[in-house]
């Protein structure tokens, strides 16, 4: 039962490879305030344009690309989209619209400019942005179900707004087949509190990425969460903004990876106004030959941001031979003046005595592994805060696991 | 009459410095409705003697044999050696995330019996054994263990004990990091349990005091991977004004095999 445990580290965190103990989840914890970390590269530097031309062809040796299993993705990156509306259905509800707007909406670009050539792409190809406005100051749930977008690569692009003081959650709900990039804009009014829920669920062989660009007002308070089930490729990239003062923003992730599937996440906030917070936790389980993940978390607080308060987590539980989690948290501080700023970083197997506590009670080994797991992802599930989609992911997550135990 | 017996048992575990003896031979016999206190110093060997017969697979057996009534339990998975009626009360309870303490005990409940407990019963038992262990029914939706201090992780341990019902239970020192107030409700937990299911108890401890309120029938004092005396409860009274020294003088002597 004493499995070795598999680190997968990066250059990036060099003070992970210190202990060999990885087997106990949590075990890595630290919040040194990342003065110890040199960053991989200066991320307010990164260029950004909304023309794809602007962008090199993608090799896979940029940075942005570099965990990415590139050769899959070239229609999206170099190949033409089809940027008509998405087949979706969306219900309307009182205290939000939906709407297709024009290019030249100037609802778009508010909060977002590509950083690599996917999304440029998405850009310069989309012909109607989906329009989700949050009115009312009356909690709204917002449901887009994007189900089976077909083999042809397409590109679409979505504006949600929450307006000053409104509450309300979006949530993206996909499955289906897809071969999709997209751009998403997300902006939040002065004192606006969105959560907004993007699910993947796709069909075995869908392709997806996305950018999901944030724009926090002041005393705005966004909640994003991502969950990555299904898919062959699947790479969301959220970045968020803190441009005006009290910003606070909670990036939240949790993913699956079976056999073969590739599932990413390049995290990006930029703490740039003062008293600004940020928390991201993502967590992940991988299972099965060829399953890997990537998680980047590039905090940046700039010199603008006195008093921020961060914290970024990732945890991967490995669990079978044969899969690689990649993990890279990035600090980067421009001043000196912050609350706090810490990260964690922790791939590793089964916990053998969370293992051995629960068959001491009677409970078999498979049954404690599922409980485990289960346990392990739901604390990000619980976060959502809207029950039935709870329940729901809770289910698809169980059935994901249930999926790796016929293989076993 | 149900019976665990541990026959002549060796232990050793693989340590960076090779591979290292800790029992070197433990004979027991617990009968059903027995207690037994066993005592000994620090590292002598009592957790190790626990988790070897809970099963824990850091632990290699080298020799001797654990069996309950009859059946080798050393031919047992974890899981298996508490369906047959063992459990083990952890020194250090281990914290579960994302499990809640209800799922949890419905889950060992149902593993234990075989069986879902019945719905109309099961609350309110769990209701009951947590109010007569002054736990807050707040603890029912926290993950286990999580979070949870010393005192609260132990009683939670007791909470198993009382709920899963077992036929010999082995309490790793349980007293351990106890106020009164707190040893004094774990104890009476202990004894509603044995007065409740007659079951055979193996307390390990460190110290006398637990003894005030649990009532030895045995004491055994552990040294250095072995039995070096065997009395009723009168041994602990000698342990509690003498301590282990007329021991440890006599296990100085070269202990690797
Ligand atoms: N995994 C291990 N690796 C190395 N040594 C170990 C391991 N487990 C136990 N030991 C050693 O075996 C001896 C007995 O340990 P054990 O935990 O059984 O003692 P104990 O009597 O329970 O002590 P305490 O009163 O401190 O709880 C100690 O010297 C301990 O260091
Ligand atoms: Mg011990």
């Amino acid at each position: 039962m004493s499995a070795p445990v598999t680190l997968v580290t990066s250059p990036a965190n060099s003070d992970r490879s210190d202990s060999p103990d990885h087997s106990r989840l949590g075990s890595k914890q630290h919040s040194d305030g990342g003065w110890g970390l040199v960053p991989v590269q200066v991320r307010s530097a990164r260029f950004s344009s909304f023309e794809v031309d602007d962008f090199e062809t993608v090799t896979g040796q940029e940075l942005e690309w570099k965990h990415t299993p590139v050769a899959k993705l070239t229609p999206l990156t170099a190949g033409e989209l089809d940027g008509s509306p998405l087949p979706i259905e969306a219900q309307e509800v009182d205290g939000a619209r939906v709407e297709w707007i024009d290019r030249d909406d100037s609802r778009i670009g508010r909060a977002g400019k590509p950083e690599e050539r996917a999304s440029a792409n998405a850009w310069s190809s989309f012909e109607k942005a989906l329009s989700i406005t949050v009115t009312g100051e009356e909690p709204v749930e917002v449901l887009v179900n994007r189900a089976g977008l077909g083999d042809a690569p397409r590109a679409a692009h979505t504006v949600i707004i929450a307006e000053h003081h409104s509450r309300g959650t979006v949530v993206l709900q996909n499955s289906g087949r897809a071969l999709l990039s997209e751009n998403v804009e997300i902006v939040l009014e002065e004192g606006a509190q969105l959560t907004v829920v993007t699910v993947q669920e796709w069909a075995d062989d869908a392709i997806h990425l996305a950018s999901h660009f944030s724009e926090v007002g002041r005393d705005a308070r966004l909640k994003h969460v991502v969950v990555s089930l299904g898919g062959s490729v699947v790479r969301i990239n959220p970045s968020t903004h803190l441009s005006s003062e009290g910003g606070d923003v909670e990036l939240f992730g949790v993913y699956f990876a079976d056999t073969g599937q590739h599932l990413e996440q390049q995290i990006f906030v930029n703490h740039d106004a003062p008293n600004t917070k940020s928390r991201v936790s993502y967590k992940g389980a991988l299972q099965g030959v060829g399953a890997h993940t990537v998680w980047v978390g590039d905090v940046l607080i700039r010199p603008t941001a006195a008093g921020t308060d961060s914290y970024e987590q990732n945890r991967n539980l490995l669990l079978t031979d044969g899969t690689r989690a990649d993990s890279v948290p990035n600090l980067e501080i421009e001043t000196g003046d912050i609350a706090g700023a810490g990260h964690a970083s922790a791939s590793g197997r089964f916990d053998d005595e969370q293992l051995f506590y629960l068959q001491a009670r009677g409970i078999s080994e498979e049954d404690a592994r599922r409980l485990v797991v289960r346990g392990f992802l739901s604390e990000i599930v619980q976060k959502i805060g809207s029950p039935a989609l709870e329940a729901r992911l809770q289910d698809a997550i169980e059935a994901e696991l249930l999926v790796g135990e016929v293989g076993r | 009459m149900s019976v665990l017996e541990v026959k002549d048992l060796r232990v050793s575990v693989e340590t960076e410095q090779g591979t290292k003896e800790i029992l070197k031979g433990v004979d027991l016999v617990v009968n059903e409705g027995e207690i037994h206190a066993i005592m000994g110093p620090n590292g002598s060997g009592k957790s190790t003697l626990a988790y070897t017969i809970a099963g824990h697979p850091k632990y290699h057996v080298d020799g001797g044999s654990i069996t309950l009534d009859g059946e080798n339990l050393l031919a047992m998975t974890v899981d298996a050696r508490a369906r047959a009626g063992l459990f083990l009360a952890m020194q250090y309870p281990v914290e579960i995330p994302g499990v809640a303490v209800t799922n949890f005990l419905r889950t060992a409940k149902t593993a234990i019996d075989g069986v879902q407990p019945s719905i109309r019963t099961w609350g309110k038992e769990v209701t009951e054994a947590m109010k007569n262990l002054r736990m807050d029914s707040s603890f029912k939706d926290r993950n286990v263990n999580e979070g949870f201090s010393g005192g609260e992780k132990k009683r939670h341990e007791i909470l198993q004990l009382e709920l899963l019902k077992p036929k010999f239970a082995v309490l790793d020192e349980t007293d351990s990091g106890l106020d009164v107030d707190a040893l004094k409700i774990v104890a009476e937990g202990v004894n509603r349990a044995k007065e409740n299911t007659g079951l055979g108890l193996l307390l390990i401890t460190h110290y006398t005091r637990i003894l005030r309120y649990i009532t030895p029938d045995f004491v055994h004092v552990f040294v250095d991977g072995r039995v070096a005396e065997q009395g009723g409860p009168e041994l602990a009274d000698r342990l509690e004004n003498e301590g282990y020294d007329r021991f440890l003088a006599d296990a100085a002597s070269p202990s690797q095999a």
